[in-house]
C-alpha cells in the first residue's frame, strides 16, 4: 500500500497556557486513501496526544469535523489528503471562537438553531389513533433538499456576513426554518417568521452565495434565504396593501 | 474527582483580508461594486434631464459632452459593469425563484433563460420606442 509523507500545519491553542494560537507542524505518513481526519487521528494516536478536535462518524453524516483546510471550510472526513499538494494547513472553523486547538465554541449557532424552531409544529394536533400526517411525493420534494443539513457549520465559516455581523442568524438556521415552512404538514411559519424575516434574519444576507458553494450536502442555504426574502416581501405587501387577503 | 477546566475562548478578529480568501469573494465584491458605476450613470442621466429643462443650449452642450472621449470611455466601463451585474444576478434567479411542476423542478436554465428573453424583448421595445429602427 502506497504511503506519502504529508506535512500538516495545525493551529494549536491551549487556553491554559497560550495567549494566542500558533501553528504546529507534523510530518505524517499518509496512505493513498486517507482523508485529513485520518491524518489528524494518526497525529493524535502516534505523535501528539494533546491535539484536540471533534469528530464522530467519519462518513460525512454527523457534521462534527468541520474545519478550515487550506483556508476553505471542509469536512475533514471528506477531504482526501491526495487532493492537496504541499503543506496542508488545518485551522478551526472561521468566525467561531476557539475553545482549544481545532475545537470551536458553537453555542451561538446552537442558540440560533433553537430560535428558528427547527421541528414540525402541526397545524392541528391529532391523536395517534387518527394515523400519520400524510404527504405526497411532490410535497416531500418541495423541502427535501433543505432537510439534508447536517449542522456542520461550514456555511457559517464561509459567510462573511456572519463573520462581520455575528447577530445574523445565518445560513443553516434559516435554511432549516425554510425546510419546515415548506412542509405541508407544518403550521408554525408565523412563529419562525419572527426570527427569519427580521433584519438579523434573511435581510442581513447580501447573497454572497458562499454558503451554498461549501455545503457538503448540497442544501443550498443561499437559495433558501432568497426564497425567505421573497415570501417575507409578499407577506408585507399582503398585510399593508391587501389586508383582506390575510387570514 | 474531575479537575476544574478553565475556559478562555480565543476570538479571531475578522480583517478585510476575507475578500482575498477565495476568488468567490472577489467575484461577489465585483458584483456589488458594479452598482456604483450604474448609480453614477443614473446620476448623469438626471443631470441630463436638468440640462434639457434649462433649454436648447444646455441640452446641446450636454450632448456634446456625451460625445467626448472621456464620456465614451466612461460608457464602455459602465456597459461592462452593467453586463456583469445583469449576468451575475440573472444566473442567480433560479435559486430565488424555484418553480415546481408536479414532483420535478423546472430546470435552472429555463428560469434564468426566461429572464434573458424578457430582457431582450424589453430592450427591443425600448429601442423601437426611441426610434433606433
Amino acid at each position: 500500500m502506497s504511503e506519502r509523507l504529508v506535512e500538516l500545519e495545525v493551529l494549536r491553542y491551549n487556553p491554559e497556557t497560550d495567549s494566542e494560537p500558533h501553528f504546529q507542524r507534523y510530518s505524517v505518513a499518509c496512505r493513498e486513501e486517507w482523508v485529513v481526519l485520518d491524518a489528524l487521528n494518526q497525529v493524535k494516536e502516534n505523535i501528539d496526544a494533546t491535539l484536540s478536535y471533534r469528530w464522530s462518524c467519519h462518513m460525512a453524516v454527523c457534521g462534527s469535523c468541520g474545519m478550515m483546510i487550506n483556508g476553505e471550510p471542509k469536512l475533514a472526513c471528506k477531504s482526501f489528503v491526495r487532493d492537496y499538494d504541499g503543506v496542508i494547513r488545518v485551522e478551526p472553523l472561521a468566525h467561531f471562537p476557539i475553545e482549544r486547538d481545532l475545537v470551536t465554541v458553537i453555542d451561538d449557532f446552537m442558540d440560533k438553531l433553537a430560535r428558528v424552531r427547527p421541528y414540525l409544529i402541526p397545524k392541528q394536533e391529532k391523536p395517534v389513533s387518527e394515523g400519520e400526517y400524510r404527504q405526497t411525493p411532490a410535497e416531500l420534494k418541495k423541502y427535501k433538499q433543505y432537510s439534508m443539513c447536517i449542522n456542520c457549520m461550514l456555511c457559517y465559516a464561509a459567510c462573511p456576513e456572519y463573520g462581520l455581523i455575528p447577530k445574523y442568524i445565518g445560513p443553516a438556521a434559516i435554511a432549516l426554518a425554510h425546510r419546515y415552512n415548506q412542509d405541508s404538514r407544518d403550521g408554525g411559519r408565523d412563529q419562525r417568521q419572527e426570527e427569519i424575516a427580521a433584519t438579523e434574519g434573511a435581510w442581513e444576507c447580501s447573497f454572497v452565495g458562499a454558503c451554498s458553494e461549501v455545503c457538503p450536502e448540497h442544501v443550498d442555504p443561499a437559495g433558501a434565504i432568497q426564497q425567505v426574502k421573497i415570501k417575507s416581501t409578499v407577506d408585507w405587501y399582503t398585510e399593508h396593501l391587501m389586508p383582506w387577503l390575510k387570514k | 474527582m474531575a479537575e476544574e477546566v478553565s475556559r478562555k475562548p480565543y476570538v479571531r478578529e475578522m480583517t478585510y483580508r476575507w475578500i482575498f480568501r477565495h476568488p468567490r469573494y472577489m467575484r461577489y465584491m465585483a458584483r456589488e461594486f458594479s452598482c456604483i458605476f450604474i448609480g453614477a450613470w443614473t446620476l448623469m442621466m438626471v443631470w441630463g434631464l436638468k440640462q434639457l429643462a434649462e433649454g436648447r443650449a444646455s441640452w446641446d452642450a450636454f450632448l456634446e459632452m456625451l460625445r467626448s472621449p472621456w464620456s465614451i470611455a466612461f460608457h464602455a466601463l459602465v456597459l461592462g459593469f452593467s453586463l456583469y451585474h445583469t449576468f451575475t444576478w440573472f444566473n442567480l434567479t433560479p435559486k430565488a425563484l424555484p418553480v415546481q411542476v408536479g414532483e420535478a423542478f423546472v430546470p435552472d436554465v429555463v428560469i434564468a433563460g426566461a429572464h434573458y428573453v424578457a430582457w431582450a424583448m424589453l430592450s427591443l421595445v425600448l429601442l423601437k420606442l426611441s426610434g433606433a429602427f
